[in-house]
């Protein structure tokens, strides 16, 4: 496969999964209005992954189309990091997951919108305003909840506590993502972790949250190499191509 | 005011709305004119939300990408019917959180239809075509309705009605021009929701005390009977042309009439759901509750936070 095509694999694995993880809450949310905000995000990130599926066909050039390619691969063969994969715990989990990672999603699409590769210019700009809205919404309840009651602030601190080990992955550049920055394609990994630090501890300081001292990163999604809960959402998103293989829906 | 006074003035409430005039939040209006549009509009909003988890049953699951997304959305939609609901009964004097503490203990109701299992993806097909399709009936009479805000919220809400009610046939129609496979799980949703979208109705004329009242108030303009019959002459010719069975042997086109006759709805069934015993009551409800309990934390804390930042702005103003 080449390079690029699993960058934009990549991109779309990792919107697609996080969306299938926020649908989840689509009907059981804290309130109603929260619960059509997340629905909202869970609608623009599905909505993106099918703009970076259809890219990735036309590249893969074989008669693929979006489907085949979210609903026929196994585990081992998606790219997403293993942040969007995590479970959506409370609703505070939920939202610090988001956070780490829409700030990630923010700063790269950002860079991303002068892509040299048309194409994922522009998506990458047609996506932007969405992903600021993300974050901005993100960033907003982590202020509110660690700023809100005591259970609120142990209940968020606790979520960043436990997701933070995900967080490296995001930046740990590989052969593709230096080939890449090589090409002008995407930006360099280690300005967009400049940037997202800065942005974290200036909101994690706002909402009187601590940030985590431990340095250890879990690392492996980018490569297919993904913790035991992707399988089980993949048997969802995938269970009607499986079971009525080759049907038009 | 006294008894002869109250008469008075529901005498001319009676003529005001007989006169096709409008009754504002505002205006006078009979205490039971008002009960009934509570209970009728939070009746309604709670649909919209209970009605959003046999739906989003199959988020996860949808066959393809661009289902997934139009499915998503419409959930969404439902969950904004319900907000435009609760306001609507808001005007009236209601309390959304009261209205909700009812609905979460079962003492107020929602429409029964919810209380039945998704359990193929033909169903969210069904849902959009009957279900949908049998609410629209009901909606577009209501947005004539005598009161305002319920008026004007009906004409938003149908207007994404029709839209979802065409993405539902659009889903049956590509399922029973597919493979074997796909056309019996269309029959199947088919044969499960025809019965129940036409209690959605509500029971017959002469066993609906309170309709008349209704109509009198022009909160209804149309009985039950007539609107099931009017769902049943549309939804009949959309069922052959996909080439599905409607599940009524007794169906039969009546030239004199010029309408479908149709067999003998099982009203038990319609009472016994009603009563709580469909196969998902328990299940909706359930479900109510755990997200309702499960974001107490999160209300409490946005409410803590926005007192805090109300605090503050008052220190710096007066600081300033």
């Amino acid at each position: 496969m080449e390079a690029k095509e699993k960058y934009v694999l990549r991109l779309a694995d990792n919107a697609l999964i996080l969306g299938q993880r926020l649908g989840e809450w689509c009907g059981h949310g804290p309130i109603l209005e929260q619960d059509i905000a997340l629905t909202n995000v869970a609608l623009d990130l599905i909505g993106q992954s099918r703009m970076l599926y259809q890219y990735a066909a036309e590249l893969k050039n074989d008669g693929s189309t979006e489907d085949d390619i979210a609903m026929k691969r196994d585990v081992f063969d998606f790219y997403n990091v293993l942040m969007v994969e995590q479970e959506n715990g409370d609703w505070g989990k939920t939202i610090v997951r988001q956070f780490f990672y829409d700030t990630y999603n923010y700063f790269l699409y950002e860079a991303l919108c002068t892509s040299t590769d048309q194409r994922l210019g522009e998506i990458a700009r047609k996506s932007f305003k969405e992903i600021a809205y993300h974050a901005q919404f993100s960033a907003e309840w982590v202020i509110r909840f660690g700023d809100g009651t005591s259970e609120s602030h142990e209940r968020v601190q606790a979520a960043v506590d436990d997701l933070w080990e995900f967080t490296g992955e995001m930046f740990t550049p590989d052969e593709i993502d230096l080939a890449m920055t090589e090409a002008g394609i995407a930006p360099d990994l280690n300005q967009i972790a400049a940037q997202w630090k800065r942005k974290v501890t200036q909101i994690l300081d706002i909402a009187t949250l601590k940030m985590p001292e431990s340095s250890f990163m879990q690392k492996g999604g980018k490569v297919g190499e993904h913790s035991e809960y992707l399988g089980f959402i993949l048997a969802e998103l995938q269970f009607m191509q499986r079971a009525y293989p080759g049907m038009q829906w | 005011m006294s008894k002869e006074e109250m008469l008075d003035m529901e005498a001319r409430f009676e003529r005001y709305v007989a006169a096709e005039n409008k009754v504002e939040p505002k205006d006078w209006m009979p205490e039971k004119y008002r009960k009934t549009l509570i209970r009728q509009i939070s009746q309604h909003a709670h649909s919209e939300v209970v009605g959003m988890l046999p739906e989003a049953n199959w988020i996860t699951r949808a066959p393809s990408l661009r289902r997934k997304v139009a499915l998503l959305a419409k959930v969404q939609d439902e969950a904004g019917h319900g907000l435009y609901l609760y306001s609507a009964a808001e005007t009236m004097g209601a309390d959304r959180q009261d209205l909700i503490e009812d609905l979460l203990s079962g003492k107020a109701k929602y429409s029964s239809i919810f209380n039945y299992p998704t359990p193929t993806w033909a169903d969210i097909g069904a849902i959009g075509w009957l279900v949908d399709g049998a609410a629209i009936a009901n909606q577009v009479m209501l947005c004539r309705t005598s009161y305002g805000p319920y008026a004007r919220a009906m004409v938003r809400i149908c207007k994404e009605e029709s839209f979802h009610q065409r993405q539902g046939y659009e889903i049956m129609m590509a399922l029973a021009a597919g493979t074997p496979a796909q056309k019996k799980m269309a029959q199947d949703a088919l044969n499960r929701w025809w019965w129940p979208s036409l209690m959605m109705f509500g029971p017959t004329d002469e066993n609906s005390p309170n309709s008349a009242l209704s109509m009198k108030w022009r909160i209804k303009r149309k009985s039950n009977d007539e609107l099931r019959q009017e769902f049943i002459d549309k939804t009949v010719p959309q069922a052959e042309f996909i080439g599905l069975t409607v599940p009524d042997p007794d169906l039969k086109w009546n030239e004199e009439r010029g309408h479908y006759d149709f067999g003998e709805i099982d009203w038990q069934e319609f009472y016994d759901v009603i009563a709580g015993n469909g196969k998902c009551n328990k299940q909706r409800l359930h479900a109510r509750n755990v997200a309702h309990d499960n974001g107490r934390w999160v209300r409490e804390a946005a409410n803590a936070y926005a007192e805090k930042q109300a605090k503050r702005r008052k220190e710096e103003s007066s600081a300033a």
